[in-house]
């Protein structure tokens, strides 16, 4: 080894196993100390190390429970919950918003109005990770171009969610309403953590009165999450409860005929069955198709709904108001009767015209010339205006008033309708505290025939008629008839007993529905026009209410002859002697009563109390729309 | 148990060679062949869960080990000498590559450390410094009379500092480093005096507010600020620390089990199968599986040290020596990075983490350290 033979290579060997030895420490050393800072970390604390690591992956997550459906009395459905696949975008995950929205819409087609209710969903109060929908109703065509392009798409996913649909769109609008996105109104009204996982709730109609027994109680999953939120495996689940089936009083075949006999007139139709207060059909036309609201309806269509002058969105059934004309003089004959302010013997001379003491004023019958001497029966049969004036006169307004208000009329009456409106039951205290002025006698005079500041709904318009349908009972009506399939639901209803209606004198039912009769069936009557065939007994009292009054104001503006048209009205029920069904129609613009109102309260009793065509099935209901027809929101 | 371990092979060195086994025949030491195995076999178990359960990255990694082991098996058989020999040559070609980086390197990831040969291949020069410095520094000292005096120690610097300036410049901080630790770990085994060591050490404490201003750029004094601070950016530049130490945390001192890890499997754990893979393994095995990989690695370094020890020539004792330390530094940066002790760079575990150039540098290594342990003259005893 010629290179080491100068050096002392014995040192430096031990010099190197030195260095070596304390190098070796120093590797001890530096590892026990790895070791401590594991030890930290993994025993002294693991605690929170573990807290932070569940942290991470587990989330509890809100299960949302299946909406309750809603049948008609015949078990027909209403308000279903279908599987519709939707887009959604999980913001988290996009990067650039603006590049991918071009990109989906190269794959599906996605319109303006689309985006833009997207970009408002986005902008609207969400969970993180909640995926934010962009279309709804995907085709098969449009899942498969997206299954292929997905990986290019990050952020973008298909979601099935049951989605609230009404199968017969306009035909029920008004009595269920309709779901809708919560927004952030129904935040403040609903229980956050009931509607952790709801995306719906109801908006108007029944969904909103029932909604808390529709809705259900939510669930709560405990998932694991990857970093990127996706749902790995459910830990643990507590299933939501599913809201309550509700089965309501409506037959849908009547409300169809309903429809039908309406044609593309505007009004209102209410039909109650006396015996229970169940309503069996409330429509008003024209109405509008729910499953465009459920999803969010854009603002174009919106617009030409809220815009339209037919008001297809205003529920003219409960909340329109309208003079009731000469179909309150059933209730003032009972009045005027049961007061003793008249009796049945009493006859009236009509010239035409009446004429209160001591004044100039005159005040018209609708029939130029009158109908000479009359009877109360006669006044009702014929609807002699003189004879109420005369009434109302003798009677006075707050008597009148306090029998108009035993039945029903100046309150909301139903138990089950949201915002049902109370109409107006006018008094001097009314007048002086909303007009401002004091009660003139003839203010009385116009009251006694149904005009003047009187208002009514045909909802309470119907609720009268099956009170002296039923002589006397008054049982609210009411939507609801049984939960989840036949469970009484009286408790669901709000607790409102009126006591029966009682009249001095048994009798005097019996006289005025004998009257109300001889308006239909009477060669004299008002209603006579509807008779031909008629193979029961039919109680009815024929009224128009002029347009140009108080209520007036809502449609007047407009400049169309057609629009300043009396509305026609007619109350009814049948048989009279065990009425089965009462109902009120209104036909805004229709002209007289007789002529537009009657002849559509004719058909529902005919279809109610002959039966129903047989062809008449679920299918044969136009309305019930099939998938082809479906909404593209 | 180590300490018992330790005296029999500091006093039997040649305790296997003399069967003359196929061990001895194949230039193998079986201590450190048994011990490498051991961390390898660790490694592919928990890289297994740490990759989502892929055989594929299971098997491409065992491809990897294979070539590993052809490597040390094949520097295992060549002489000392001849390591000696061509020191100086590697050590120069490696330096003219780092110019030729410098001038000629292909860019990528905003650093310049790879050089193209067209039509041949494409490599790290900084990769192979990192056997060409502790082989140069040892060439060197070996020649000199030990421990060294003040040109020794002065000439060492210079060998040491030029190849790691041109590595800082790539800019590749964390390899420069590493590069520049295996040269002064050979100075430190050739006997540099304390009061120098202790110098030196004082005068980098004293020169980092200047390194921290001038030398290091702003996303390497993040990666210290994040360390010191993790919560301050916890889903930017903290997440990767917050997670590895919720995973390590969250393992216990059993673990969670083989496979269970949620951190990784569920993409917490950032670079999970490669530079934090012990984090997974601390999440899966829990206190009790790193305390066998550290002291499984802790083993290797003094097995590589006894080998210096007992190695015939200055040049190999320094050599051998070198190289363990070499080895041992990488395990205490990814280890420490991992835990959190130390900032975020981009280490490997040894013969762990998923990826082929380090084991193969690694195991070339182990193989000069066997061929240094195996080749042995007749003279002494």
């Amino acid at each position: 080894m010629h290179w080491g033979t100068l050096r002392d290579t014995v040192q430096e060997k031990q010099l190197f196993q030195t260095r070596a030895f304390v190098a070796i420490l120093g590797v001890v050393v530096i590892t026990l100390s790895l070791l401590g800072r594991f030890y930290y970390l993994q025993v002294i604390a693991h605690e929170t190390y573990t807290t932070l690591s569940d942290r991470n992956r587990v989330q509890v997550q809100p299960v949302s429970p299946t909406r309750g459906l809603i049948y008609d009395r015949n078990g027909v459905l209403l308000a279903e919950n279908r599987p519709v696949f939707s887009l959604t975008i999980l913001p988290e995950r996009v990067e650039d918003m603006e590049a991918l929205l071009a990109d989906v819409q190269k794959i599906v087609d996605v319109r303006e109005a689309d985006i833009e209710n997207f970009r408002q969903r986005l902008n609207e109060r969400r969970r993180p990770f909640e995926a934010v929908a962009l279309r709804y109703h995907l085709t098969e065509d449009e899942m498969a171009r997206l299954a292929v392009n997905r990986h290019r798409l990050p952020g973008v996913e298909t979601d099935a969610r049951l989605v609230r649909y009404y199968p017969y769109g306009k035909l029920t609008s008004h009595v269920l309403g309709y779901v809708g996105r919560i927004n952030k109104q129904d935040m403040q009204r609903l229980d956050p953590v009931r509607y952790a996982g709801t995306h719906y709730t109801g908006k108007t109609g029944l969904e909103r009165v029932y909604e808390d027994e529709l809705h259900g109680d939510v669930g709560y999953q405990n998932v694991e999450t990857n970093a990127r939120g996706r749902v790995m495996r459910v830990l643990e689940r507590e299933d939501p409860e599913p809201g309550r089936d509700l089965t309501i009083n409506l037959d849908i075949r009547l409300q169809h005929i309903a429809q039908q006999a309406m044609g593309d007139k505007r009004g209102a139709i209410v039909a109650i069955n006396p015996e229970t207060g169940g309503i069996l059909a409330q429509l008003s036309t024209p109405g509008f198709d729910t499953n465009k609201f459920v999803t969010g309806i854009d603002h174009e269509s919106y617009a030409n709904l809220r815009d339209s002058l037919d008001t297809p969105l205003f529920n003219r059934a409960t909340r329109g108001q309208y003079p009731p004309g000469s179909t309150v003089k059933p209730f003032l004959a009972l009045a005027g009767l049961d007061s003793d302010t008249v009796t049945k013997s009493r006859v009236v001379h009509d010239p035409g015209y009446y004429q209160l003491p001591n004044s100039s004023q005159v005040f018209r019958n609708w029939k130029r010339g009158g109908h000479g001497d009359t009877t109360l029966s006669d006044a009702i049969t014929l609807s002699s205006d003189t004879y109420f004036y005369d009434m109302a006169h003798n009677m006075g307004v707050t008597m009148m008033a306090d029998y108009l208000r035993g039945f029903g009329f100046g309150s909301a009456t139903s138990l089950d309708v949201r915002d049902e409106r109370s109409g107006i039951l006018p008094t001097p205290e009314w007048k002086r505290r909303v007009q401002g002025e004091v009660w003139y006698p003839g203010d009385s005079v116009n009251m006694g025939i149904g005009q003047g500041y009187f208002l009514s709904t045909p909802m309470q318009l119907a609720a009268a008629t099956s009170v002296i349908a039923s002589r006397g009972d008054r049982l609210a009506p009411r939507h609801l008839r049984s939960v989840d399939g036949g469970l009484p639901a009286h408790h669901l209803l709000p607790d409102v007993v009126r006591p029966p209606l009682e009249l001095g004198r048994e009798s005097d039912w019996e006289y005025v529905i004998n009257a109300m009769v001889d308006v239909v069936h009477s060669s004299e009557g008002t209603a006579r026009g509807i008779n031909r065939g008629l193979e029961y007994k039919m109680a009815g009292k024929t009224g128009t209410s002029q347009v140009f009054s108080l209520d007036g104001g809502e449609y007047d503006e407009d400049e169309l002859k057609e629009r300043m048209k009396d509305h026609g009205l007619f109350i009814a029920f049948a048989p009279a002697g065990d009425p089965k069904i009462a109902v009120s129609v209104l036909v805004e613009n229709g002209g007289s009563g007789s002529s537009s109102a009657a002849p559509v309260a004719r058909q529902i009793m005919d279809a109610w109390i002959n039966g129903f065509p047989e062809v008449m099935t679920e299918q044969a209901i136009p309305g019930a729309m099939q998938e082809s027809e479906l909404p593209d929101e | 148990m180590s300490k018992e371990f330790v005296r029999q092979m500091a006093l039997d060195p040649d305790h296997f060679e003399r069967r003359r086994s196929l061990m001895g025949r194949m230039h193998l030491d079986p201590w450190l062949l048994l011990l490498l195995l051991g961390v390898m076999g660790f490694g592919l178990v928990v890289l297994f869960s740490a990759s989502e359960n892929s055989v594929a990255a299971v098997e491409a990694q065992l491809v990897r080990m294979g070539v590993a082991f052809v490597v040390m098996l094949f520097f295992a058989q060549l002489d000392p000498l001849l390591y000696r020999r061509w020191s100086p040559l590697l050590y120069l070609a490696g330096t003219l590559a780092l110019l030729a980086v410098m001038f000629f390197g292909v860019q990528s990831g905003g650093a310049q450390r790879w050089l193209d040969i067209p039509g041949v291949t494409r490599f790290q020069p900084s990769e192979l410094m990192k056997v060409g410095v502790p082989l140069m520094t040892a060439w060197y000292l070996s020649r000199q009379h030990l421990p060294p005096r003040a040109m020794a120690i002065l000439g060492t610097v210079v060998l040491i500092a030029v190849p790691s300036a041109l590595i800082a410049n790539q800019p590749d901080l964390g390899t420069s480093l590493l590069v520049a630790a295996s040269g002064l770990f050979v100075l430190f085994l050739a006997g540099l005096s304390w009061k120098l060591i202790t110098a030196m050490v004082m005068l980098a404490g004293l020169s980092a507010p200047a390194i921290w201003l001038y030398v290091m750029r702003d996303y390497q004094k993040e990666r210290i600020l994040t360390l010191l601070n993790p919560g301050s950016d916890p889903l930017g530049a903290g997440w990767n620390i917050t997670q590895s130490k919720t995973a390590i945390g969250s393992g216990g001192m059993h673990g969670k089990g083989w496979g269970e890890s949620t951190q990784a499997s569920l993409d917490f754990l950032p670079e999970s199968h490669t530079d934090f893979i012990v984090a997974v393994l601390a999440e899966e095995f829990g206190f009790i599986g790193v305390t066998i990989l550290l002291t499984l690695y802790a083993l290797i370094v003094i097995r590589g040290l006894f080998i210096a020890s007992a190695a015939q020539s200055s040049f190999s004792r320094l050599l051998a020596g070198g190289i363990t330390l070499t080895f041992f530094i990488y395990v205490l940066v990814n280890v420490s990075m991992v835990s959190g002790l130390m900032p975020v760079v981009g280490v490997p575990l040894p013969l762990v983490s998923f990826g082929g150039t380090s084991i193969v540098t690694l195991m070339l290594g182990f193989g000069i350290l066997m061929a240094i342990h195996t080749h042995r003259r007749m003279l002494e005893s």
